[in-house]
């Protein structure tokens, strides 16, 4: 195993190295196996695809509903690939590692995350205007939709990763992150449906997108410092 | 340790479940039966003698189920909450049975304040349920609660479920006033403009003393449940020691 | 006294059933509460009992 890629080795006293090399780490991880990075992003299209399909496929009604629809269908698809982004390293025992070695493990949760975020959220958020136009969410409201997911869908994946953390060494972990996680999820929800709306009607997103970020910086802040708890936690078992 | 200088050391006494049976073993009849007083005193009250709401009626008299139930559905997660804090940075099992225990009698209380409160909203607002702020930051404070119950049930070892729950229990109180805020806000854009349910007129004292005793019957009540919970649950958990077994004989 | 007559009571002013669902409501709860956790005290003593005197047996 090559010394660039194992994050135990970095420089120490180097947090941005270690933040890097991990980050590089999980995505070398990951694109081994594209597969699995498209499943998230075809879940994303396909509950949106629900709601014309189940309700009504009528443009003005699903205009009304296209903001809420959007970010409850980003929402899930987040959700949905939080379990695996402890699982695996859980199950090979590098994660155990991980825990073990002398870096900082706040440094080392910020970047798993981070590395998360940019194949989940961030692809999410890109593939959001295919979304918009589907359910014909008026063009006014784009911006705002982009904004408040690049601002939300990080916040999204911290406080997801606190809950894979806490079910990190349950078997079926999976929808129980989901019921932990959802009601910490609602104040984003709010504020992001906030913000397409406002931008829908001309109304100024300073605000919301103000209120989003200060829910991000808090989740930066704390998430990690949980989720490292709730991973000693789950290992020590 | 450092911090024996400025806890009492009764704080350490409640940490033994020995002596936090004993204890609560003492009080639990007396307060008991000071409960039930209370809450018959104060239901007979709340139906008879309370006044009608001029606006409402007579299912104004909702409010003295309502309320309280909702202050300790509130109270409890933070107490929940307080308990999960301690059992982490001193390892206290007995804080560790506190959570757990309070979880369902948190739960019950805010699953009666929304029944309550749909309830109050039918003849009110003409519908059984509405997306009112309180009703809707309740219906989350219900979902924290069993969110809490699941993680403490679903992993096996009674230690690490108790440390896990206390992270997600002090994760949900940082965001208990985010998300209230966040209702808030979501409501004041949505809702149609009627009474709001939350507003609470000033009362006169004949409308506020029965409202004040339910709510300390309630947290009697609360202290009552949680004790037998604990009780139960710090038997189970020390089943292997002397005194349990000496406790068994003696039965 | 805020009621004339029993039935006045029982009716409520038309919310009868409200009121008395909620606090049928309140009074189950409470009941469970207090009642659920007795009887799981007495099962558990019922069932460590036997427990100890098999072991004692063994």
């Amino acid at each position: 195993m090559s010394t660039g890629t194992n994050p135990g080795n970095a420089r120490r006293g180097s947090a941005l190295a270690l933040f890097s090399a991990t980050v590089r780490r999980e995505f070398l991880l990951s694109f081994r196996r594209k597969s699995d990075l498209a499943n998230p992003l075809i879940f994303f299209v396909m509950v949106a695809t629900l709601f014309p399909l189940g309700v009504s496929p009528e443009p003005d009604f699903l205009a009304q509903l296209a903001p809420g629809v959007i970010w409850v269908a980003a929402l899930l698809a987040t959700l949905l690939s939080m379990d695996a982004l402890f699982r695996s390293d859980y199950e090979d025992g590098s994660l155990e590692q991980l825990l073990l070695s002398p870096q900082p493990l706040f440094v080392l949760v910020l970047a798993k995350v981070a590395a998360h975020w940019c194949m989940t959220g961030l692809a999410l958020t890109l593939m959001a205007p295919l979304l918009a136009l589907m359910l014909f969410l008026p063009a006014d409201g784009m911006a705002g939709l982009l904004l408040s997911l690049l601002l939300g869908t990080p916040t999204l994946s911290l406080v997801g990763a606190i809950g894979a953390a806490l079910t990190v060494g349950l078997k079926k972990g999976g929808v129980l992150i989901s019921l932990l996680v959802l009601p910490l999820y609602i104040p984003v929800l709010i504020f992001g449906t906030g913000a397409v709306q406002a931008a829908v009607t001309g109304l100024p997103l300073a605000g919301y997108l103000a209120l989003l970020g200060a829910l991000l910086a808090l989740a930066l802040v704390l998430a990690p410092v949980a989720i490292a708890a709730a991973l000693r936690i789950s290992i020590s078992s | 340790m450092a911090e024996k200088k400025w806890l009492p050391r009764w704080f350490f006494q409640l940490a033994s479940p020995r002596w936090c049976y004993q204890i609560t073993g003492r009080l639990l009849p007396g307060l008991l039966l000071l409960t039930l007083l209370l809450l018959a005193v104060g239901t007979v009250w709340s139906l008879l003698f309370a006044p009608a709401d001029y606006q409402q009626g007579n299912s104004f008299r909702i409010i003295y189920l309502h309320v309280p139930s909702a202050i300790v559905a509130q109270s409890a997660y933070l107490l929940m909450a307080l308990a999960g804090a301690i059992g982490l940075i001193w390892r206290i099992k007995v804080a560790d049975m506190v959570l757990k225990s309070t979880a369902p009698i948190g739960a019950s209380m805010a699953l009666l304040a929304l029944v309550t409160g749909a309830i109050w909203g039918k003849p009110t607002w003409g519908s059984w349920w509405v997306w009112d702020a309180r009703l809707t930051s309740m219906l989350i404070l219900l979902f924290l609660y069993l969110g809490v119950m699941a993680l403490n049930s679903a992993i096996e070892n009674e230690s690490t479920a108790a440390r896990a729950a206390a992270i997600l229990a002090l994760v949900g109180v940082v965001n208990i006033p985010i998300i209230k805020y966040s209702v808030e806000w979501w409501n004041t854009l949505h809702q149609p403009a009627t009474f709001k349910l939350t507003e609470k007129p000033a009362m006169p004292a004949e409308m506020w003393l029965p409202l004040l005793v339910m709510v300390i019957a309630f947290y009697g009540f609360f202290v009552v449940s949680l004790m037998q919970r604990l009780r139960n649950e710090i038997l189970w958990r020390e089943r292997r020691t002397g005194w349990v077994r000496e406790l068994l004989n003696k039965q | 006294m805020s009621f004339n007559s029993f039935s006045e009571f029982l009716a409520m002013g038309g919310h009868g059933l409200y009121v008395w669902l909620s606090y049928g409501l309140g009074v189950g709860v409470i009941a469970a509460n207090l009642i659920l956790p007795r009887l799981s005290r007495n099962r558990l003593l019922a069932e460590q009992k036997r427990r100890l005197r098999r072991e004692e047996n063994a």
